[in-house]
């Protein structure tokens, strides 16, 4: 099996997300960066399709430089090689333009199967995954929350999560796999694993190398644009009701209110 | 606020990254049980040592990590972030591996230190005795060689040992002559051997979930090749142990103290008063401040001794000042920080108590703070 998994470098989920000022894109430089945690699930599913039916698996990321230290967890976990697609024209893509250069180079790897996970904490667009099946011309399979690999039929089954209970999802490889957090419990690297990291093959891409046309990426390219970001709004400070002997009417009248009773 | 780190080499980052990782998921979530019950969490330990930190500073070629000092106090430092008994039990464990790794035989190192370094087994360090600890040369447990030469036959009562009753070996300094301080020699002992009994758990101040128990020995049979660098050599082996181990509790006391400045920062620019946050009083500000800086010049103090330590140079006087400095300056910092938390800090629905009574046993344990002071004043005047 020639897998792929797909990885993203997000700012560290607890802290606070920020949009740069100038142009609007997600800032990553003033915050810790970390691989987005549902990833791990992807890689972690990679590994185990691998050490079920052997065969290789191979990182893929699109972002700034500093994204190598994603790559990297990757391949202490256990991956086998990685590409690092990064060019300064790529700031800025949408998710449209991310499928777009993704796709691109992960079509020159021919997989027999491409992971994704199904959402990456910093946008949430929850959408990378479709828009590359669609871009590759493969099956979709979303939402797994077990997969079950059979190389000698090449097909692909997945229990697909559902709000109540799941579905099973069958389709010929190669295909395109999302994966939910409930799939399996990512092994942490190990200092093995770190030291054997740094001798693994890992191809630095620009765009250009990639064949991605600069009109057609980052900012420039982007389909869609941010016109404007508001701050949530702090939360009020809640009613405050004071018992005088009748708090429990008062209560009552709160939740009839709300229409809970 | 993150800690900034200059790390060497992206690994180096990676294998601290690692440590904050497993600390974050594996013992955040129970160290506030595990503190309250008294419940000490192997299984962490299982975790650290099947990713390779518990054996980091040892050399490669038998499973250890080849890293710096300057790399593993550091990982040390993020463990201790989130649970000082963990720290603590990391430190000790290395500490125990020491005397093995580099003043034993040739064929006691290929035959044993591999399965130490392994992470699996848990190790723990018994110098002490409840007459002799700040004066270890004053120890009566006595080691007396079998006449049929099967070995060294062990009696008496250690103390104070961390991970009594749940290592799986002790190394152990015992007396084979009455020579006072050229008398005492190392063993590498197994747990659960016969003739060890384990003593009921010291009910401590802090460090909850770290079991402090006494040994005691009555003819226990240790094999002659469990003897570590030659009768007699046992106090110099335990002091260039301790030489090491003071850097660790060092780095335990850095991370400590980090944990409780940045709970009190973050309590102090919530909890208002007299119409804005608390770190926007200036007395208090200037208290946080004082904090910040104790704890950023504890790391550097201690991270500069690991490495002239690194380097091959003669350390023992900069281990004993990082000790002293980074243990008084998480005493000072965590009860700083109960009183930027105010009544809160005083009770224990809130941590930084605990870090208070944790950081106490800093400036007592691998040598007190006079000892380190004695340590340091006999380099100065030796010149
Ligand atoms: C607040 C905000 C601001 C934005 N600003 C802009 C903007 O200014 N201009 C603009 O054009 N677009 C902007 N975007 C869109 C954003 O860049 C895209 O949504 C993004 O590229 C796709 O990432 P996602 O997090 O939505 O992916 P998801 O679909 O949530 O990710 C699913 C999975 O796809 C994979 N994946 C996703 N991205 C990558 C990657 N780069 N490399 C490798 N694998 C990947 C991962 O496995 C990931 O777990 C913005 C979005 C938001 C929410
Ligand atoms: C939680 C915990 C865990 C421990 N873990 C271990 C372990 O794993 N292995 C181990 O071997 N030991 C361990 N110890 C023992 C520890 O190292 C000793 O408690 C310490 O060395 C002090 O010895 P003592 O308690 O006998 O105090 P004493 O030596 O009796 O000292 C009492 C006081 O006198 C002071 N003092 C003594 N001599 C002098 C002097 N010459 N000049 C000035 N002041 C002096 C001391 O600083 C101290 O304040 C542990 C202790 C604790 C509390």
């Amino acid at each position: 099996m020639n897998i792929v998994v797909t990885v993203k470098q997000v700012p560290d989920t607890w802290a606070e997300k920020k949009l740069d000022a100038a142009d609007k894109t997600v800032d990553r430089k003033s915050v810790d960066n970390v691989m987005n945690e549902m990833d791990e699930y992807g890689v972690e599913e990679a590994l185990k399709i691998k050490e079920a039916h052997g065969g290789e698996v191979t990182v893929v990321t699109m972002g700034p430089a500093k994204a190598v230290e994603t790559i990297r967890k990757a391949l202490s976990m256990g991956a086998d090689k990685a590409v690092h697609l990064t060019d300064d024209s790529l700031h800025g893509s949408d998710a449209l333009a991310t499928s777009a250069a993704l796709a691109k180079v992960i079509s020159t790897l021919s997989p027999d199967l491409v992971i994704t996970s199904s959402e990456a904490s910093d946008a949430r667009g929850g959408v990378i995954g479709a828009l590359l099946a669609e871009r590759l011309g493969l099956p979709q399979l979303t939402q797994a929350r077990k997969v079950t690999v059979d190389p000698a039929a090449s097909k692909v089954t997945i229990e697909r999560q559902a709000d109540n209970g799941y579905a099973l999802v069958e389709a010929s490889l190669p295909a395109v796999v999302s994966v939910v957090e409930k799939i399996n419990q990512p092994r942490y690297p190990s200092f093995k694993g770190i030291m054997a990291a740094k001798k693994k093959p890992l191809t630095t891409l620009s765009a250009a190398d990639a064949g991605l046309d600069a009109a057609s990426v980052g900012l420039a390219g982007a389909a869609t644009s941010v016109v404007t970001a508001v701050p949530a709004p702090p939360r009020s400070s809640g009613t405050i009701v004071k018992d005088e002997g009748d708090g429990g009417t008062k209560i009552a009248g709160f939740l009839a209110a709300q229409k809970l009773i | 606020m993150p800690v900034e780190r200059l790390l060497a080499t992206p690994e180096a980052e990676a294998v601290v990254e690692l440590a904050r990782t497993i600390a974050e998921r594996e013992i955040e979530p129970r160290v506030v049980a595990d503190e309250a019950d008294g419940r000490f969490p192997r299984e962490v330990f299982a975790v650290l040592g099947a990713a390779g930190l518990l054996a980091l500073p040892y050399p490669e070629r038998f499973g250890g990590g080849g890293q710096p000092y300057e790399v593993y106090l550091q990982v040390l430092e993020e463990i201790a972030y989130r649970s000082a008994s963990v720290a603590v039990g990391v430190s000790v464990h290395s500490l125990s591996c020491y005397p093995l790794a580099y003043h034993g035989a040739d064929a006691q190192r290929d035959a044993l230190l591999p399965r130490l370094l392994s992470g699996v087994p848990l190790g723990a360090y018994s110098l002490s005795e409840p007459h002799a600890g700040s004066d270890p040369a004053a120890m009566t447990t006595a080691a007396r060689v079998e006449s049929d030469g099967a070995g060294y036959r062990l009696s008496g009562t250690k103390a104070w040992v961390t991970h009594g009753g749940v290592a799986d070996f002790y190394t152990v300094f015992a007396r084979t002559s009455t020579d006072h301080s050229g008398g005492i020699s190392c063993f590498l002992i197994d747990a659960g051997i016969d003739g060890l009994v384990v003593g009921a758990p010291e009910r401590k101040m802090g460090l909850t979930a770290s079991p402090t128990t006494q040994l005691i020995f009555d003819d226990a049979l240790i094999p002659t090749d469990r003897l570590i660098g030659g009768e007699g050599a046992g106090l110099r082996i335990a002091l260039s142990a301790l030489e090491a181990g003071r850097l660790g509790i060092a780095a335990c006391a850095v991370g400590l103290a980090q944990r409780a400045l940045d709970d009190a920062v973050a309590y102090a620019r919530d909890r208002q008063t007299f119409g804005r946050a608390i770190i926007d009083h200036q007395g208090l500000g200037f208290l946080l401040a004082d904090m910040a800086a104790a704890v950023e010049s504890a790391r550097a103090t201690t991270l500069s001794a690991a490495r002239l330590r690194d380097a091959a140079r003669p350390a023992a006087r900069a281990a004993s000042i990082a000790k002293l400095v980074a243990t008084d300056a998480a005493m000072r910092v965590t009860e700083n920080a109960v009183q930027v938390l105010g009544g809160a800090g005083y009770t224990k629905d809130y941590p930084v108590e605990r870090y208070m009574r944790e950081a106490k046993v800093m400036q007592i344990f691998e040598g007190t703070n006079q000892i380190q002071r004695m340590v340091i004043a006999r380099h100065l005047a030796k010149g």
